[in-house]
Order: C-alpha cells, then sequence, then structure tokens
C-alpha cells in the first residue's frame, strides 16, 4: 500500500506560489531523493507532508498509522541546555535504553549514548538525528538536507548509511537534496522540483531529461561538467566495488 | 506562624522562584530573555489600569502581560527583528503606563513598590496567588515538559512528533504572564527577568540534563529569595533587589566554578 499520496498540492506563502500542482507518491521501501535549486519549494512539500504548513489547494494523504522518522535539516542545541543522547532520543516516544543503543547502531554510532548533544562532532550529531528518528520503527524516514553542514566525504558516508538503514530495516526512505552526484547513485527515484514536478524516473533518466539540464546545466557548464563527471565516477566506482564483493 | 510578615515574605519569594525556575531554563534555552522583559515591563501598563477601574493588581497585570505577550507572539517574524519589535513593545507599555499612572491624581500610590516589588508587605490572599500561580505554572510546565523540550530543539520534529509546537509555545507564553503577574509584589517589574534568568543561568553550570537544570534553578531561586530576604533585614537594605543580588552572586561563583572545571577536562 502507498505510504505517503501527494495529490496536486499547492502551497503559498501570501502571494508568492511555493509549490504548484505537485503529484508524487512514495511506495513501501523505496528511496526517493527530491532535486531542486535553492527556493524550489522541497522543504515546503517536507513540510506540508508532516503536516507543518497547511496547502492551499490539493492534498497529502498518508497511509493509516504511518509511523514517520524525521530527520530534521538542522537542530540547534542551544549550548546553555544539557542533554545527553539517550535523554534526546527518549524525548518524544516512550522507549527503553536498549532501543535506544540498538538504533544508534543501526545509525553507525553504538558508544554515543551518554554523551553530550552539545559535544558531538557534526557527522556524530547527523547520525544520532537518524537513530532518533529510526527508534519507533518508521515506516518511512524523511530526510530534509541531512548533510547540511557535512563535507563530501561525510555526507557520502552518511547517504552509504542510509542505504544500510534501508537494506536493514526495510523502511522507505524520502530525502531532500542538492548533493545531486552524492544523492543519485544511492536513490531508486528522483524528483526535479522546481516549484512543480520538472522531471521524474530513475536516476539516469532524470539526469538525462532535459528539464534537468535546463535547471542544472545553464550557466554553470563547467560545473554541470563536473557533477555529471562525479556522478559517472562514483556510479563506476560503486558497480566495480559491488562486483568485487560478489 | 503566617503572622510574622518574614515569614510571609519568605513564603512569597520562595513560591516565585519555584515557577521562574522550569519557566526561567526555557527563556533561557530558546533566547527568550528580552520577551520576558517586555511582558514584565507591560504589567506596569497592568497596575495602572487595575488602579483606575479598581481591580486587583494580579488581574490587571496578568491581563496586559497576557496581551503583551500575545501580541509579541503574533508579530514575531513579520519584518521587523525579534529584539527590535521586543525593544520598542516594551518600552511604550513602561512608557504608556508610567503615563497612565501619573493621570490617577485621586489615588495615592507608590510607583516604587510595583517597580520594585513590597515584597514584605505580602498578604495572606497575596501569598495565595502567588502559591496557586506557581503551582499553575509548575503544573503546565510539567505536563508539556516532552513536548516543550522538543518544540524547542526543533518545530518540524514537534510536527513530525504530531503536536503543534506553536501550542507549545502559547503555554510558555501563558505560563510568562501568570508568573510576571505574580512576581509583581515580590521582585516588582524591573527585576522579573532576573529571577527567571539569572537562577537558570546559574543552574546551567551544575546541569547534565534539562531536568536537573530546573531542579537546581529552583534550588538557587529558593536559595536566593531566603539568603536575600535575611540580608535585606541585616543590612536594611531593599528585599526584592537583595534577592536577585544573592542570585547573581551564586551565578558568578557557580560560573567560575563551571570554568574551572571546563579548563580541567
Amino acid at each position: 500500500m502507498t505510504l505517503i499520496t501527494v495529490e496536486n498540492l499547492s502551497v503559498r506563502y501570501g502571494a508568492h506560489t511555493v509549490l504548484s500542482r505537485v503529484d508524487m507518491a512514495v511506495e513501501p521501501g523505496e528511496i526517493v531523493t527530491i532535486v531542486g535549486p535553492n527556493g524550489s519549494g522541497k522543504t515546503s512539500l517536507l513540510r506540508a507532508i508532516i503536516g507543518a504548513t497547511r496547502p492551499s489547494a490539493g492534498q497529502v494523504s498518508l497511509k493509516p498509522d504511518l509511523k514517520i522518522g524525521y530527520v530534521p535539516q538542522k537542530l540547534h542545541v542551544d549550548p546553555t541546555l544539557p542533554i545527553s543522547v539517550e535523554r534526546f532520543m527518549r524525548l518524544t516516544d516512550r522507549v527503553s535504553r536498549k532501543q535506544c543503543v540498538a538504533a544508534l547502531e543501526t545509525a553507525g554510532v553504538p558508544d554515543l549514548l551518554y554523551r553530550q548533544m552539545s559535544q558531538l562532532s557534526g557527522g556524530q550529531f547527523q547520525r544520532v538525528l537518524l537513530a532518533r528518528a529510526l527508534i519507533n520503527r518508521p515506516d518511512i524516514l524523511l530526510l530534509d538536507e541531512a548533510t547540511q553542514g557535512l563535507d563530501q566525504r561525510g555526507s557520502a558516508s552518511f547517504y552509504q548509511q542510509i542505504e544500510a538503514v534501508r537494506r536493514e530495516t526495510g523502511c522507505a526512505i524520502l530525502m531532500i537534496s542538492h548533493e545531486l552526484h552524492v544523492v543519485m547513485s544511492s536513490s531508486d527515484r528522483v524528483i526535479c522540483l522546481n516549484g512543480h514536478v520538472c522531471c521524474e524516473g530513475s536516476p539516469a533518466v532524470v539526469a538525462s531529461a532535459p528539464e534537468y539540464r535546463a535547471l542544472f546545466g545553464t550557466g554553470t557548464g563547467g560545473a554541470l561538467a563536473l557533477y555529471r563527471h562525479e556522478h559517472d565516477h562514483n556510479h563506476d566506482h560503486d558497480h566495480s566495488s559491488k562486483e568485487a564483493a560478489e | 506562624m503566617l503572622d510574622d510578615f518574614m515569614t510571609r515574605a519568605t513564603l512569597a519569594g520562595v513560591g516565585v522562584a519555584f515557577a521562574a525556575a522550569p519557566l526561567g531554563c526555557f527563556v533561557v534555552w530558546r533566547r527568550m530573555a528580552y520577551f520576558g522583559d517586555a511582558t514584565a515591563h507591560a504589567a506596569i501598563l497592568g497596575v495602572a489600569l487595575s488602579l483606575t477601574f479598581q481591580m486587583s493588581i494580579f488581574t490587571g497585570a496578568l491581563a496586559v502581560a497576557l496581551i503583551m505577550a500575545l501580541t509579541v507572539t503574533l508579530l514575531a517574524g513579520r519584518g521587523y527583528a525579534m529584539d527590535t519589535l521586543l525593544g520598542v513593545l516594551a518600552h511604550s507599555a513602561l512608557a504608556f503606563g508610567l503615563v497612565a499612572v501619573s493621570f490617577l491624581s485621586g489615588v495615592r500610590i507608590d510607583l516604587m513598590a510595583y517597580l520594585f516589588g513590597d515584597i514584605l508587605a505580602v498578604s495572606r490572599s497575596d501569598l495565595l496567588v502567588i502559591w496557586g500561580g506557581a503551582a499553575l505554572v509548575v503544573a503546565l510546565i510539567t505536563w508539556r515538559w516532552s513536548q516543550l523540550l522538543t518544540a524547542t530543539l526543533n518545530e518540524e520534529l514537534a510536527y513530525a512528533s504530531g503536536f503543534d509546537p506553536k501550542r507549545e509555545q502559547l503555554i510558555l507564553t501563558l505560563s510568562l504572564a501568570v508568573t510576571v503577574a505574580v512576581a509583581i509584589k515580590v521582585v516588582g517589574v524591573l527585576l522579573i527577568a532576573a529571577m527567571l534568568i539569572i537562577p537558570a543561568a546559574a543552574a546551567r553550570n551544575l546541569a547534565r540534563s534539562p531536568e536537573s537544570m530546573a531542579l537546581i534553578a529552583a534550588g538557587i531561586g529558593a536559595f536566593s529569595a531566603v539568603a536575600g530576604l535575611r540580608a535585606a533585614y541585616v543590612f536594611d537594605t531593599p528585599a526584592g533587589p537583595s534577592i536577585v543580588c544573592v542570585a547573581a552572586v551564586l551565578f558568578a561563583c557557580f560560573s567560575i566554578l563551571g570554568l574551572k572545571s571546563r579548563g580541567r577536562t
């Protein structure tokens, strides 16, 4: 059964239309990535899905009793707020310490339970956010630019972690990113957004779509070449490592 | 026992400290210090209105503090930066309040009593209001504790967990108005923000969890009230400011301790 269905969704802030007539859906177990330039409405779409933004038209329907794990873009822990990783993870869900440890293991940071949130590095922090989202065994993970502030290596390893999470738990993943080259290779489906859905499909299809190229290509000449190069490179690299593993 | 004015004053101070402690923690975490100030300054307008219409000071102050807090919440993020908005509203409310008081020619009121508090004049019924208000604030914050913390950390996280962070903000706003209204008699409108922020800030250096920070802040606040009153009695100093002075000295001590222990690790 489809987890999330977005039909004909429009979002308006005052006179400014951010999203118009967006249709999309997420099926169980798939990794869907939303890409788009700044101001393309990516975050608004995610906010509409979790109910933080009221749509001006259209609707968002969730599967009944859908369990959502949400990984925010950035979470600011004020230095005046003392809070341990364990306390943070048990904030919204009634969970045991054992479940916390298990979720931290799945997220790749098993030893952080007693650390203070304010002492974590950027990469550790994002993984703790991921662990918190995983703790109640969600049907779907929503990630809003979850690798912001991480360097390229950090974010690549974070996305590998996401793929591992999917393998391990089978949950669907809907994420937003502007790091096309990193994200493309780990997605089943890419939705290219710019106020509306420009194009949609497998990473390879989207990467060669004229709408996508128009969005990320014009005026960036060299940068596009770089993206494409890196994307090919990553793809080949993954491919060969997979072969090597087999 | 309640016949002694010192006992009543002490109980009043401790009551305010208990309400201010958990609320003060949120004020510090959410960087709303100026928000507390604005609400408190507006309360002087409430005092003037109470005297005009012969209501209880508590009712008038509560009403105006509430209107002020809601106005700020409503206007936040619409054109002006938060501190500009608060600066305009806080000081205009204070100015209008002072002007309004001057029109009350028939009534002879001691403005100083409302600006700096008059804790030694706390009556039995004041005590009832203070402890009733404090109990309400503590109950509200305890009830919504996890949700308030989540909303403080991240708004989207709150939505995704199935509750509205704006409602949590409203609970804090409401608690703030109640605390301001009950604290007027104890420390006065100019020093209410101090009772909110200083114990919480001092507790930060000793606390390892949000809950312990609130409890330690309550302890520091209560101790400041008791010791401050004692000092006011011994040295014949104004009571409200003496309480705040004790809290400030504790803050300085704990900060130095905190810096030292951090330096060692």
